[in-house]
């Protein structure tokens, strides 16, 4: 009723299908099958959960396939869960197709009751079901179409296989009227008491395009989004009043809460769904499954940390080893294009804009690419494997002590390849005050453009204990992670840990496509952020740079030389006190290693001759409190504005401004001031 | 014979056991009930360490489990033997 309502208002060639499913079911395989290159991804309005589009074109009809959150049901506790559920409601799909894991179909069925509950044209899409052969499950496709009246397609994502079937039966069901609705029988103790409370719906304004016996059922639940809009009704109070009465009914009569018995029920009905038309031929043997088996070692209580250090040791190798030469030809490019453009620019001051301002700028943060799409490539490989899920629970043990769960380590691990998309990791903590915590200290991770920093002062004066000075950094800021964290969760963020419940996919073996799409997605979501942010910054410096007129570009004189002076008394207790070091501070802003550029421009002398600069002007005290002050301080621009964007707050993001400003302050302090009364520097 | 009900988080490696009860907060039993854990469900342990998280089986798949989430599910230990009809081996 819900999916055929504006059906009739669009052309006959155009159909919209909505695509649900579990994490972890190949949902996304079948979306890239489906749409191919024709992507487009948004956001859903008001939310920061990604909306993805595409069109599927076939024959004569054209299929607006929308990519909806992964999720296990239809609550509204999420903003995943609600962005799903308000879009099936929306009237605006004509169908759902439901990617259903066939090797793991009691758990994903649970979403399929859910979403036929509601009403929404359903076609489900068993996937996986080579492995489910594999496994030995026999699924009696008419069977199961038969109970649930949908139809029902064996699939393979990863392998594209059944996609044009899908196709088909999606185009034959969306013009359809629905049957019979569906419906789950919860007992002669509850179906009474929904009969009742159904009847006294009829007619409310506020849910007047809800299905009435799920609104009924919802409201028993407790669920808050439509208890909402009852509310809003008239007759709310006699609604509320029933509503309570059965409840309570519910709850004497069975001794379980509503919602307790409704999940009961549509298990119950699954387990029965399941035993009709499925047939297992498994062996004692066959539990031990390859996962088992697998997880026996990796998830080992001796072996388990071993292995994820030397994963994630794999992982920066790959990062950097390759990544080093590639953005060495991204910089070459742009020192090219730099040069190019100077030379065609007659104008002085437009070439400067040109070259030293948008050229120089965005080039500084472009030559992260190469090892920003690398640790994606890295990271994806390992989501993709489901060995990342195991990560998870291997630092749980380590990370529940500090107040925080396995899952906020993957944010904190993706951090030291760039804060932008670790921030953004975080959105997979369920629990906001997880979450809070987490965003807040994932910009101590000493990411990439850090890097270049050390590597500099680190060159000049401790060229001896390279590594191991370096090492200190990253080491500094892994504990300063963890003291930060376990302070925001005394102070500003009190309560239990929330408990740590998580799926465990089994271990795939990644498609190569699979891995490029994600790694693409995210790499581009840095670039455009980064692109859009990083310019408008790139502008307000360089004018700075440059003004009043006739100044040398970013030398002593020019505003942003004032500024640095000005700022400079503040750090001068940290042993920096320079218009020099605060420039290059400021300009670190941008990204992170542009503070090595800044002192190439403000020294006069390009990064060729820095280091007989650096070892004039500096000594190791002074460079090493100035690394600290580097690895802490805010968050470049790009990083700044992901926080905000994710906590949706100008306070938290303002909070994690300061903090990190004064902390970077702090402990530059200690180091150079600590360091002079022990006779240092 | 059934042994009593314990919570799930002392049961040890290897064994089955089926899903009596699930307390704790309403949120915790949501997610609980959403990956499977609902009365008469049948799971089995499959990484158990002394004090960190556990490895579920459960249905077809697998679930991590922190040491709280786990003593919130109360569970009956199972023999190998049949109940209820269903057989605890998936």
């Amino acid at each position: 009723m819900v999916a055929s309502s504006q059906a009739a208002a669009k052309t006959p060639k155009e159909i919209t299908v909505g695509l649900a499913g579990n994490p972890n079911s190949g949902k996304t395989s079948m979306f890239n099958n489906l749409t191919g290159a024709r992507q487009h991804v948004g956001n859903w309005p008001g939310v920061t959960v990604e909306k993805k589009e595409g069109r599927h074109i076939r024959d004569d009809v054209v299929v607006r396939v929308v990519d909806l959150p992964g999720t296990y049901s239809l609550g509204a506790f999420s903003e995943d869960e609600a962005v799903a559920r308000n879009y099936i409601l929306s009237g605006e799909p004509d169908l759902v197709i439901n990617i259903v894991d066939a090797s793991n179909l009691e758990r994903n069925l649970y979403l399929t009751t859910q979403l036929m509950e509601m009403g929404a044209n359903v076609v489900i899409a068993l996937n996986m079901f080579d492995e489910a052969e594999k496994k030995q499950i026999r699924i009696d496709l008419e069977a199961m179409a038969g109970i649930l009246g949908v139809p029902v397609v064996p699939t393979v994502a990863v392998r594209n296989k059944g996609t044009s079937e899908l196709v088909a039966a999606a185009v034959g069901a969306a013009g359809k009227e629905p049957g019979r609705a569906f419906t789950i029988d919860y007992g002669k103790e509850a179906e009474p008491g929904i009969a009742k409370l159904e009847a006294a719906l009829a007619g409310v304004e506020t849910i007047k395009h809800l299905p009435a016996r799920w609104v009924a059922v919802k409201l028993l639940e407790g669920d808050e989004s439509i208890y909402g809009r009852v509310m809003q009704s008239p007759r709310a109070g006699e609604i509320i009043k029933l509503r309570d009465e059965v409840a309570a009914h519910i709850e004497r009569v069975t001794g379980l809460d509503p919602e307790s018995l409704f999940a009961d029920r549509r298990y119950g009905f699954i387990g029965g769904l399941i035993r009709e038309t499925v047939t297992r031929k498994s062996t004692v043997e066959d539990r031990l499954s390859v996962s088992d088996r697998i997880d026996r070692v990796v998830t080992n209580r001796l072996l388990g940390i071993p292995i994820f250090f030397l994963s994630m040791f794999a992982v920066f190798q790959f990062t950097f080893v390759l990544g080093g030469p590639l953005s060495g030809y991204v910089e070459a490019f742009f020192g090219w294009l730099g040069a190019v453009a100077g030379a065609l620019i007659a104008n002085e001051l437009v070439a400067s804009l040109v070259v030293d301002g948008i050229i120089g700028g965005v080039g500084s943060v472009l030559v992260f690419i190469p090892p920003i799409f690398l640790i994606f490539f890295a990271i994806s490989l390992l989501e993709d494997s489901g060995y990342m899920a195991r990560a998870a629970y291997v630092m749980d043990r380590f990370m529940h002590r500090l107040g925080l769960h396995g899952k906020s380590f993957i944010p904190l691990l993706v951090g030291f390849g760039c804060n932008v998309p670790a921030i953004m990791a975080c959105r997979t903590l369920e629990n906001r005050r997880d979450r809070m915590i987490t965003i807040l200290i994932t910009p101590l991770m000493s990411c990439a453009a850090r890097l270049p920093v050390y590597v500099l002062f680190v060159g000049v004066f401790f060229a001896a204990y390279q590594g191991l000075v370096i090492f200190s950094l990253y080491l500094l800021g892994i504990v300063l992670a963890i003291v930060m964290g376990v302070l925001f969760k005394r102070f500003l963020f009190k309560g239990e840990v929330s408990p740590f419940v998580m799926e465990l996919p089994p271990y795939r073996v990644p498609t190569l496509k699979g891995v490029l799409i994600h790694m693409w997605e995210r790499g581009w979501a840095f670039i455009k952020r980064a692109g859009t942010v990083i310019f408008s910054v790139v502008i307000i410096i360089w004018v700075l740079a440059n003004l009043p007129a006739g100044v040398e570009f970013a030398g002593r004189e020019s505003y942003l030389g004032a500024i640095g002076g000005f700022v400079a008394p503040v750090f001068a207790p940290l042993g920096f006190g320079t218009w020099e070091a605060a420039a290059a501070l400021i300009f670190g802003l941008l990204a992170k290693e542009v503070v090595v550029g800044t002192f190439g421009v403000v020294y006069g002398i390009g990064e060729e001759g820095l280091a007989a600069a650096i070892q004039t002007y500096w000594t190791p005290l002074s460079a090493y409190a100035f690394m600290v002050m580097s690895l802490i301080y805010i968050p470049c621009v790009a990083a700044i504005a992901t926080i905000k964007r994710e906590t949706n707050s100008w306070r938290w993001t303002g909070f994690a401004v300061a903090y990190s400003l004064t902390l970077g302050w702090v402990m530059a302090f200690l180091v150079y001031q600590g360091g002079r009364l022990f006779g240092l520097g | 014979m059934l042994s009593s009900v314990l919570p799930l988080g002392f049961l040890a490696p290897g064994r089955e056991a089926v899903v009596r009860e699930v307390s704790g907060g309403k949120e915790l039993r949501r997610r609980l009930g959403e990956l499977g854990f609902v009365r008469g469900s049948v799971v089995r342990v499959v990484q158990s360490q002394s004090c960190g998280p556990l490895i579920i089986s459960l249905g077809d798949g697998r679930v991590a489990l922190g040491r709280g989430a786990a003593q919130k599910i109360m569970v009956e230990e199972l023999d190998g033997r049949e109940l209820d009809g269903r057989s605890p081996v998936k």
